[in-house]
């Protein structure tokens, strides 16, 4: 069931993917996110690549964009942002939560 | 120091909770040490494997590896739950005529052994994973090293005993009732997941349509572990699936989950398959 399910979701994969505006690229560095506040339009889709040029694995979490995200040291990783109704919405990188802050702001 | 027993703690009861629950599900049923033992060393060596081939895992899929990956593992864990729920709903009867007979020991369970013995080691597996990369790069980085291995160690301990204490709590529970209250606590705990899995499904790109937030009452519980309530909120999301700020998608997966195991369950438990056997 749930594998013809998944099955069914690869099949349709072309189709649901959405068209979003060209990526946005931040860069953790020494545990701290460049730039660390993100603008994106809201009410549709986006896509951070986010570069971690520091040794060590992060995860990039955020509880109000419902994303947890780890990207190993040296790495980089795609994170789709789902499409957001105007306002901030805070993100960390977990691991080094006390250095590793930012924004996405939804306009 | 602290940032490390934060972490561990909030891993360690995610997938403790879950295993309390299994254990207190298979209470009496002989051999679940060893198949809860299996699964959590299980999990515990495939964390150490995900986390080794973090890299090239996040690479698949367009970058979605990671996301797809742990839904798929979710959703093993759902299936392997509904299995579990559905069998103890068609053995029912024998059960408690066993409970009646003289405190034999409930041997029913044994069948859904294996399945349960996944689904401890998918939790430990996936909790336990990111734990090993945030200690692996707490070790690269050399810092204070002793320091994060007494956070993490405390961690792991406090973790351990909420959910003890969870599972004891469980074992207060009368035996004819225990397997109503855990079936149903599985059944929500299998909605969660499920629901859990869509978001991974969102965020690798794979589901776009109801996205939108329902409701949002993380002004009253935070599901996102901050703090005690949030730690609070973050538990309830383990255990019964709590989500603050759902969507659409997830609260159709929630609800499907539910309707589908207790559909089946009536299924299997219809009147006539059972009660003619030979006793």
């Amino acid at each position: 069931m749930k594998r013809v399910l998944l099955a069914v979701l690869i099949a349709t994969m072309p189709a649901l993917q959405a068209r979003a505006d060209a990526p946005i690229t931040v860069h953790l560095k020494n545990h701290k996110f460049t730039p660390a506040t993100i603008k994106v339009k809201a009410n549709q889709p986006s896509m951070i690549i986010l570069y971690n040029d520091d040794d060590t694995a992060d995860e990039f979490d955020s509880a109000s964009l419902k994303i947890e995200k780890v990207v190993p040291g040296k790495n980089k990783g795609n994170i789709r942002v789902r499409p957001l109704a105007p306002g901030k919405y805070p993100f960390m990188g977990e691991y080094h939560a006390a250095t590793a802050q930012g924004v996405v702001i939804a306009e | 120091m602290i940032s490390a027993l934060i972490i561990v703690f909030r891993e360690v009861i995610e997938a403790g909770l879950i295993v309390g629950i299994v254990l207190a599900a298979t209470a009496g049923v002989p051999g679940r040490a060893r198949a809860v033992s299996i699964g959590v060393g299980a999990g515990v060596l495939g964390a150490c494997l995900v986390a080794a081939f973090a890299g090239e895992l996040a690479g698949l899929f367009q970058g979605s590896g990671q996301e797809v990956f742990n839904a798929a593992i979710l959703l093993l864990a759902v299936a392997m739950l509904t299995w579990h729920n559905v069998w103890m709903a068609s053995h029912g009867r024998e059960m408690a005529r066993e409970l009646k007979a003289a405190g034999h020991q409930v041997r029913t369970g044994e069948r859904t052994l294996t399945a349960l013995s996944i689904v401890v080691g998918v939790a430990v597996l996936r909790e336990g994973s990111e734990v090993v990369l945030f200690l692996y790069g707490i070790g690269a980085q050399g810092t204070s090293a002793a320091g994060m291995a007494l956070g993490g160690g405390l961690g792991l301990a406090s973790g351990a005993a909420v959910s003890a204490l969870m599972y004891f709590g469980l074992l207060t529970i009368p035996a004819g009732k225990l397997f109503q209250v855990t079936s149903g606590l599985i059944t929500l705990l299998a909605a969660g997941m499920a629901a859990q899995a869509v978001i991974f499904l969102q965020n690798a790109g794979w589901l776009e349509f109801f996205t939108n937030t329902v409701w949002d009452t993380s002004w009253l519980l935070p599901d996102d572990g901050q703090g005690s309530l949030g730690m609070f909120g973050k538990m309830l999301h383990t255990l019964v699936g709590y989500t603050a700020a759902p969507n659409g998608a997830q609260l159709i997966a929630y609800a499907a989950t539910i309707a589908l195991i207790l559909v089946l369950m009536r299924m299997v438990n219809a009147p006539g398959t059972q009660a003619q056997r030979p006793v």
